[in-house]
């Protein structure tokens, strides 16, 4: 049998644009995230869980994880389209990729909102 | 300047008679004439007929003698034979079937480039004379119509490596990009529209490659990024 090979999918545009916006978002809240730290009164628990007090800066480092998890989930599966061949094996690695970084993401929202 | 002996360490292959590929160390007299790699070529194949390459206008324009030449892709007769290291080490284009020695199966290059179809489509009837162009209009097509199909660049690009039937590669890209600059065209939304996908076109993550070998000092990935910039003013 053969298997005719379809191209075409017409999405990729927006995930270009995403893994762009989310690095550049990244960058920034790195910044702002070193200088807070850096120009904390004490470094203790108290002013570290002091820090995530703040409503904007669990805002901000809330949407730093979202940016971190769907900038990978666009990286992972470029490595996936690269090296793996088969299609089957493809859409399980796929899958996989992203429900443990759905999870991640939970996860990560369940630590900070506990700080 | 007198004569010299230049070594070579030459990718043979031939299906009919070798199990498998293996380097053969040659070394070849040139002439004083002699300056370009093509030309240490051409009198090795005087010694040694069986070995085979393409070649055909040998000044740079038809791109037949693109080859793997000390690891990276070139043309044969643009390459001084002086500026090479030795043994000079000669390889087909890396990532495509090899016909021979070093001759390579093109046909998924050019199924690549036929994709983004190389021509100009225009629905209006022509006119009496040809269509014109504004000199800043013509302007956007240099750096662009000059490739020669060599496929140096495709050849040298990973992404086209890994994904040759579906990533149309850098040189296919070039070409699409010479008619979406084209202010006679008018197919530009089909033509961005058969690239929307995230590999016919978003394999390309802009290392370069392409750039450092291309012999007719182009640029792909500058191309490349104009699609893109295109799309995303399309689309927002």
């Amino acid at each position: 049998m053969v298997k005719r090979q379809a191209v075409g999918a017409h999405y990729g545009l927006k995930d270009w644009i995403a893994q762009r916006a989310t690095a550049v978002f990244m960058a920034l809240f790195t910044v702002v995230f070193a200088v807070c730290v850096l120009t904390l009164p004490s470094f203790t628990y108290e002013t570290w869980s002091g820090l995530f007090k703040s409503g904007l800066f669990r805002f901000l480092s809330f949407l730093f994880f979202l940016s971190l998890f769907y900038h990978a989930w666009i990286g992972i599966r470029d490595i996936w389209m690269d090296y793996i061949k088969p299609d089957g094996v493809r859409l399980v690695l796929h899958l996989v990729t992203l429900f443990l970084l759905v999870g991640y993401a939970g996860w990560a929202a369940q630590i900070l909102w506990r700080l | 300047m007198t004569k010299r002996t230049v070594q070579f360490k030459i990718y043979r292959y031939d299906p009919d008679k070798d199990e498998k590929p293996y380097m053969q160390d040659i070394s070849v007299e040139l002439e004083p004439s002699d300056k370009k790699l093509l030309d240490a070529l051409v009198r090795l194949r005087a010694k040694d007929d069986s070995m085979s390459f393409r070649r055909s206008c040998r000044e740079g324009v038809c791109g037949s003698d693109a080859m793997n030449i000390n690891g990276k892709n070139g043309l044969a007769c643009l390459t001084d034979i002086d500026s090479l290291a030795q043994p000079i080490t000669l390889r087909p284009l890396p990532g495509l079937p090899v016909i021979r020695d070093l001759i390579v199966d093109m046909t998924q290059f050019f199924k690549q480039y036929h994709s983004i179809k190389p021509y100009l489509v225009n629905n209006d009837p022509p006119p009496e004379r040809e269509r014109l162009q504004s000199p800043e209009e013509r302007e956007e097509l240099n750096g662009l119509y000059e490739c020669i199909l060599c496929a140096c660049c495709s050849t040298s690009c990973p992404s086209f490596w890994w994904n040759p039937d579906k990533f149309v590669g850098p040189a296919g890209l070039l070409a699409a990009y010479r008619f979406l600059a084209d202010t006679r065209d008018q197919d530009t939304n089909a033509r961005l529209d058969n690239l929307e996908d995230p590999y016919r076109l978003f394999r390309c993550h802009s290392i370069m490659n392409c750039v450092d070998v291309c012999p007719k000092g182009l640029n792909p990935t500058r191309a490349i990024g104009k699609i893109k910039d295109m799309m995303v003013r399309r689309a927002i």
